[in-house]
């Protein structure tokens, strides 16, 4: 290698010429805050404390955290500013914290779109406790009842003399009055709440295109070192066998670390292997590369993902175990005028973020300071405590940016890992995983086959449903005893409403070879493709058009019960969320509406539709599709209605919902994960490709403007896009693709 | 190992350095720059995107030899401040979700502009093409770059 580095075989120009050359920047940075500590804002006595969540400075500065993690949904541009309008701030003296792991910032789990769901109420409260305190001092200093004292901008003011005074000169008298009870905290009208509704601060904006936001991988403590591992190939394998001569003969390699060996199920512990620390990362991976290793590679060697298509085939070909039932769906499919059934797959996906996972951990006498892109960062502190022997509260965990989770940051195997090599090196340890780790090492999208038999009467209406599943659980990776998906996996089916009188959901067994896990959107991506896919092959079995057999499918406007759906209690309903099917219309008409629907049939363009309730909101998408002159598949444009609920950020939730439709197609197209004696054989993004911007259609998203309670944002928008994909394919080419990858059928 | 003289955003570096090493890990652990990102190591996401004497490359696979000649701009010399056109459009459109890739298709960006101030959607989606975005972003940016080049960007279409 002496030239430099072409881009290779990708439509890419590289031709280019120089660009102004900006500021000195030299020595190794110590970046381990995303923004400047608490106490740098001013003395911590002079400090507001009314929850742990906002702090007001004697400088007037609003120091907020954001507990959750910010991996691209743009929570720190959403939650904080909810506080922020309650309490009166301006939010040009706001400064975002984020929180390290810390049980007193509730759940901080960055999982399962419910953020804001769950910390809008939260933040509500904390703003307008800090505000009433405000107004108490206030009140005290010029001694008048606090009642008609009013706060914004910045400032308590006293409509009755003008007088007003900013919330740094109150800081300190606010800060000696007791925090009040939440009970005795009036939260201000919603009307007043103008401010958050407009557009709010990108917090992030400029460190991100500056290249300044440290994520994972950018920790850099003095001494630090860096570790890559060498894991088992197959989930449970050991090492048989370790020649390190050639490793530890690399210059900068300090050390060869045999990790403690896996005892399944896998839960979220460390693989095992053989980590080389070295000075700096590519050392490391030299010394990894030089490694002898032979491996025993255990109880799962023998796994096939091909040979395993078979068996979920034949799972789903006898019945399982019963999840939802109504009525007689055997009796109705004997008698049904026609039957029509379909069998539909979906191979395992892995997350891929762009940062692949990385940790720093510095251990010292009895205690453990980690900086990780966590989704989870308390699960990883006690994970981190177990494994080093240690109290959870020896264990700090500062919480850096995420460069993408979807799912993968919430597993702490690798946070763990840097705390032990921290322990075993005896210095700071940063552990990094290559795209190569991250694609063979992961926890994966639990591959599913589903087969789905309706029955039809005369007059063509849907009077039977039967729907199986064969797909390994999530539970599986904490239980060597879970044997098929259940209970809440059963997630899209077990809210799916139904017009049939009889309908039966079964679930067929399914055991896992390999580490299943959360990806975006999980089982709904699944049941989804299957369910929405099977629609659309009932509206081209009857001639109809399928927005209206999609519409006729779901029945009219009514709120799900759990004896019309067939179940003891309904699931993914809670308080405040019932299963709405007239808002699952809705979004279906107005993508109709938006996307031109009618028009387009009728001008013989090819279109799809899809609709899903996931994650308690309502989405719906169209996608149109044609062939270009080389007759390669060409996605033009892609529409999307989506209804969360209220929004505490709408920009946010657009994006999320933009970026929902490339994660879809993605995975529609590309997304395949296979395994071979136990191995996955995929390695990059050659052979794990993703949409690229040349591929990526014209997306408009219209938010329904909802008074519903907050709903999840960050997931619901990705189920919908590939079958409505499967559907506008098979307008366009009349071909009926049921697995996924689509890729491969194309 | 060999003595390598780095010039990185005008400043000189001396680097102690396998030649062989690749320039993105001489910029990150050795230089402390760690705008540029490892997301691939082979080229394939751009999220190591630098320019050498003004030329777009991958550094992941760019040789830190190679590079030693040449003037090094990185994410954090791009501009003062954050202040290019592209930075402020990045930000004024809100593109970036999780960030991470967003170094990479600025530079990659940057250097498309440099060559061609008013490119098309086409234009964009070729320069581009070499650098992932896993959270999605790419509408956003086709519309950004247009912002940047200050051609009225054609609404979400390409």
């Amino acid at each position: 290698m002496t030239a430099p580095a072409a881009v290779p075989e990708l439509e890419v120009g590289r031709r280019f010429f120089v660009v102004a050359l900006g500021g000195a920047v030299g020595g190794l940075v110590l970046g381990v805050r995303m923004a400047p500590p608490v106490e740098a804002q001013g003395g911590l006595a002079s400090q507001l404390l009314p929850t742990h969540f906002v702090k007001i400075g004697a400088d007037g500065i609003v120091t907020i955290v954001c507990s959750r993690s910010e991996m691209g949904q743009g929570i720190r541009s959403s939650l904080p500013f909810v506080l922020a309008d309650e309490l009166g701030a301006d939010f040009a003296r706001v400064a975002i914290v984020q929180g390290d792991a810390d049980a007193r910032y509730g759940d901080q789990n960055t999982d399962g779109s419910h953020s804001v769901k769950d910390f809008y109420d939260v933040m509500r409260l904390a703003g307008a406790t800090a505000r009433s305190m405000l107004s108490s001092a206030a009140a005290a200093r010029w001694g008048v009842p606090a009642e008609r004292l009013i706060v914004h901008d910045h400032a308590v003011h006293d409509p009755a003399t003008g007088k007003k005074a900013g919330f740094g000169e109150l800081a300190e008298a606010a800060a000696a009055l007791p925090v009040p009870d939440a009970k005795t905290v009036t939260l201000r009208p919603d009307a007043e709440l103008v401010k958050s509704r407009g557009p709010l601060p990108f917090v992030d904006g400029p460190a991100f295109v500056t290249g300044k936001a440290a994520y994972g991988a950018d920790i850099r403590l003095p001494g630090m070192l860096t570790a890559v591992i060498a894991r088992p190939p197959v989930v449970g394998g050991r090492v048989k066998s370790l020649d390190d001569t050639k490793a530890l003969a690399v210059p900068g390699v300090r050390k060869v670390v045999r990790m403690p060996e896996l005892e399944l199920p896998a839960k979220f512990q460390p693989l095992g292997g053989v980590a080389v620390v070295a000075d700096h990362t590519w050392a490391a991976l030299q010394g990894r590369k030089a490694l002898v290793v032979e491996w025993d590679n255990g109880p799962n060697a023998a796994y096939d993902s091909e040979a395993y298509r078979l068996t979920l085939h034949a799972a789903v070909n006898a019945p399982g175990k019963v999840a939802r039932e109504v009525g007689d769906v055997e009796k109705a499919l004997a008698g049904a005028a026609r039957v029509l059934t379909a069998e539909y797959h979906v191979a395992h996906l892995v997350h891929t973020p762009m940062e692949p996972p990385a940790a720093v951990a510095r251990v010292s006498a009895g205690s453990c300071e980690l900086w990780a892109p966590s989704q989870d960062p308390q699960t990883a502190q006690k994970e981190v405590a177990t494994a080093l022997g240690i109290e959870p509260a020896k264990v700090t965990l500062h919480v850096t940016y995420l460069g993408g989770g979807f799912g993968r940051k919430s597993k702490p195997d690798f946070i763990v890992e840097a705390a032990l090599l921290s322990k075993a090196a005896g210095a700071p340890v940063r552990v990094q995983w290559t795209r190569e780790d991250d694609v063979q090492h992961g926890y994966y999208h639990a591959v599913s086959t589903q087969r789905i038999d309706a029955g039809l009467d005369a007059e063509q209406k849907l009077v039977a449903w039967r729907h199986r599943v064969a797909s390994p659980s999530i539970g599986s990776t904490f239980d060597k005893k879970v044997d098929r998906a259940a209970g809440w996996e059963l997630q899209g089916l077990n809210d799916l409403p139904l017009t049939a009188k009889a309908v039966r959901f079964e679930s067929c067994e399914a055991r896992a070879h390999v580490r299943i896990g959360w990806l975006r959107s999980v089982y709904n991506i699944n049941h989804c493709f299957a369910a929405q896919s099977f629609i659309g092959e009932l509206a081209a079995a009857t001639g109809r058009d399928p927005k209206a057999v999609l519409l006729d499918t779901l029945g009219p406007a009514r709120q799900l019960t759990a004896q019309e759906v067939g179940m003891k209690e309904l699931e993914n309903a809670p308080a405040g969320h019932p299963i709405d099917v007239g808002r699952l219309r809705h979004v279906i008409e107005r993508v109709a509406e938006i996307s031109g629907w009618d028009a387009a049939r009728r001008a013989g363009k090819a279109v799809g539709i899809a609709a899903h309730r996931s994650f308690l909101s309502y989405i719906a998408a169209v996608v149109a599709a044609s062939l270009d002159d080389k007759k390669q598949l060409r996605i033009d444009d892609v529409w999307m209605v989506a209804d969360v609920g209220r929004m505490a950020n709408a920009d946010r939730v657009r994006s999320q919902m933009e970026g929902a439709v490339v994660f879809g197609l993605s995975l529609a197209l590309y997304g395949r994960i296979t395994a071979k004696e136990g191995a996955i054989q995929q390695k990059n993004f050659d052979d794990y490709p993703l949409v690229r911007i040349f591929e990526a259609p014209r997306t408009r998203v219209e938010l329904v403007d909802s008074r519903a309670p907050h709903a999840g944002a960050g997931e619901p928008g990705v189920p919908p896009i590939a079958p409505a994909l499967a559907n506008a394919i098979f307008a366009l080419t009349g071909k009926r693709l049921r697995e996924i990858p689509f890729a491969r059928a194309l | 190992m060999s003595t390598l003289k780095l010039n990185v955003n005008g400043v000189e570096h001396t680097v102690e350095a396998d030649p062989e090493m690749p320039l993105l890990w001489a910029l990150r652990d050795i230089v402390g720059l760690t705008g540029t990102k490892y997301g691939c190591g082979e080229a394939y996401c751009g999220a190591c995107t630098v320019h050498l004497d003004g030329m777009a490359v991958r550094s992941c696979i760019t040789p830190v030899s190679a590079a030693a000649k040449q003037k090094v701009t990185t994410i954090e010399g791009l501009s003062n401040g954050g202040n290019h056109p592209l930075q402020k459009a990045w930000c004024e459109l809100g593109v970036p979700q999780c960030g991470f890739c967003q170094p990479g298709q600025i530079m990659s960006a940057a250097a498309l502009l440099d060559a061609n101030p008013r490119p098309t959607d086409a234009d964009i989606d070729k320069a581009l093409g070499g650098n992932l975005c896993r959270c999605g972003c790419y509408q956003r940016i086709r519309e950004a770059v247009h912002t940047a080049a200050r051609q009225p960007a054609k609404g979400a279409a390409r």
